[in-house]
């Protein structure tokens, strides 16, 4: 059992810092440079292979870790040494509760795809979260220095308040899937619905011929689409990446909170912000995308249908690979569209930010809540 | 295992504590140490099955209540001198008050240890909390969030008469 756990624990863990780590930081310059026109990464190379500027990051590490860790003068130590450290392990443990797969029966014993199935699973992901802010908000103040301070206000308060509006923005998703626990809520995805099926379920209209054919997947995305665009909103902004980084806007405060670091502490809290994009990639994914499930074709479906030319065992060996595959690929889609939302939008203002967090999400949310409640009652009622 | 967990917990609750009480020179590091103190109590209450009450513990407190602590602290730039006006007495009575409370605590002690019973299905959970607090606690539910309100209004008619 114990196994297990550390087997599903280094599974999600190794996938996202060997594989995705390394390769974000290359997708990023590679995706820039395309929507910029430019060349891109190329120039680190190996005996003249640059190898698509593959080796990029390599050459990052190795700068970072060979540079003069610097504390500046006045600075507190003991806290200026810790802040990097606290920014990064919330981003790591959220991994514990993302499903990367469904639960598959094997010879008596049910392989459970997610390293711990907690009940909570979404107060877990909101709680760790709500933590991250002390990375920037102690950077900050420990640094000494008036630009890390003002970066680190920032931070501190840009970060509290999409946490209040990223809850509530999911309030539409828990109402119709019913349930705080990601497996039930990926297990829930892995189905269809008729897309015209309520005018005959609650007006008793038919629906005639191919329309009453049409269905989607069970997926967030389709079932509270608006929930969708505000809670990627509050969660990018929570990543305090462009175009919500204004706690580091270089054009005002240097490098905001930050600055003060060099070295690999630096290269923690670069760490810490391209970890969360994979991350992030994970929740929506989970949340709105169907999770690890192949759309149209459900996890019964696929083992039924190739155990006749596989045997059982086979045919759900295969299954689980296509479900972990099928999460990955709708992780990889997330990653793209967060870069493209990075190098599309320019930084927005302080007040636009805060703006955009009180005065737009939070009512939309709040009035995303009511109607969907209303729906919810009155398919009940029907 | 799990009473090891404990007093792993309890020892980082009581050390954020010390902590706090202690850094009287530097504020922003009492704060921080006040943050791990609500993070180790969070641990403590998911032990108890109280799943719900420990997220919230963290949420709540370690990710939105303290940060605004923070916030006024390193806005105000308090040092210590800040609290020299206090006056001699105060000490006296925060000790005073302090082992008034230990002892109430101490003195309910006895009584809390019944024979344990089975926690019913779904104890501590989202669920269980929600449905007691809409059906049997719903009126101090509804005059919590009142009283939140009129705090905020309070706080929006202060800060506008400054502008003002």
């Amino acid at each position: 059992m114990e196994l297990q756990v550390v087997l599903k624990m280094l599974f999600i863990v190794l996938v996202i810092m060997a594989a995705f780590l390394p390769l974000i930081t290359w997708v990023e310059r590679k995706q820039s440079a395309v929507m910029q026109d430019r060349i891109g990464a190329n120039r680190a190379h190996v005996l003249g292979i640059t190898a698509l500027g593959l080796l990029h990051p390599a050459a990052d590490v190795l700068k970072l870790l060979t540079k003069e860790d610097v504390v500046p003068a006045g600075a507190n130590r003991w806290i200026h040494q810790l802040a990097p450290v606290i920014a990064l392990v919330p981003a790591i443990i959220t991994l514990a509760v993302i499903p990367y797969g469904g639960a598959y029966q094997m010879d008596g014993w049910v392989l459970n795809l997610v390293v711990s199935d907690i009940d909570w699973g979404m107060l877990y992901v909101f709680a760790v979260g709500s933590l991250a802010t002390y990375g920037a908000v102690m950077a900050g103040w420990a640094s000494n220095s008036n630009w890390g301070l003002l970066g680190s206000m920032r931070a501190s308060a840009q970060m509290i308040s999409y946490e209040v509006t990223m809850g509530l923005s999911l309030v539409g998703l828990f109402m119709v899937f019913n349930t705080l626990r990601l497996t039930e809520i990926a297990q829930a995805q892995d189905a269809t619905f008729r897309v015209f099926g309520f005018l005959e379920h609650v007006f008793g209209i038919g629906v005639p011929g191919l329309l009453g054919w049409i269905t989607l997947p069970n997926w967030g995305l389709f079932l509270q689409p608006l929930g969708f665009i505000l809670f990627l909103t509050c969660i990018m902004a929570e990543n305090k990446r462009p175009p919500f980084d204004a706690p580091e806007g270089e054009s005002e405060l240097v490098a905001g909170y930050h600055m003060e670091y060099s070295g690999m502490r630096f290269g923690l809290f670069y760490t810490a912000e391209f970890l969360e994009v994979p991350v992030i990639g994970m929740i929506v994914t989970t949340l709105f995308l169907g999770g690890w499930s192949i759309p149209w074709v459900s996890q019964s479906a696929i083992i039924g249908g190739l155990t006749p030319a596989l045997g059982v065992t086979l045919a759900t060996v295969l299954c689980m690979a296509l479900h972990v595959v099928s999460f990955l690929l709708k992780v990889i889609i997330m990653i793209w569209l967060q870069m493209a939302i990075r190098w599309t939008l320019p930084r927005f203002r302080y007040d636009q930010v805060m703006d955009l967090c009180w005065k737009m999400i939070l009512p939309i949310s709040i009035a995303n809540a009511f109607v969907t409640g209303g729906v919810i009652l009155l398919l009940e009622r029907a | 295992m799990t009473l090891g967990l404990f007093y792993f917990f309890a020892f980082i609750a009581i050390a954020g504590a010390l902590g706090m009480l202690l850094n009287t020179k530097n504020t922003v590091a009492g704060a921080l140490s006040l943050v791990v103190t609500m993070c180790a109590l969070g641990a403590i209450y998911v032990q108890l099955d109280a799943y719900f009450v420990g997220a919230l513990q963290v949420m709540v407190y370690a990710g939105a209540i303290l940060v605004l602590f923070l916030f006024v602290v390193m806005l105000l730039n308090l040092r210590h001198d800040a609290f020299g006006v206090a006056g001699r007495l105060k000490p006296a009575l925060a000790t005073l008050g302090a082992i008034a409370l230990g002892a109430g605590f101490l003195s309910l002690l006895p009584g809390a240890f019944g024979p344990a019973e089975a926690l019913p299905v779904g104890f501590g959970g989202y669920r269980a909390v929600g449905a007691e607090l809409f059906t049997d606690y719903v009126l101090a539910f509804e005059v919590t969030s009142l009283l939140l309100l009129s705090a905020m209004i309070g706080a929006v008619i202060l800060a506008k008469r400054k502008i003002d």
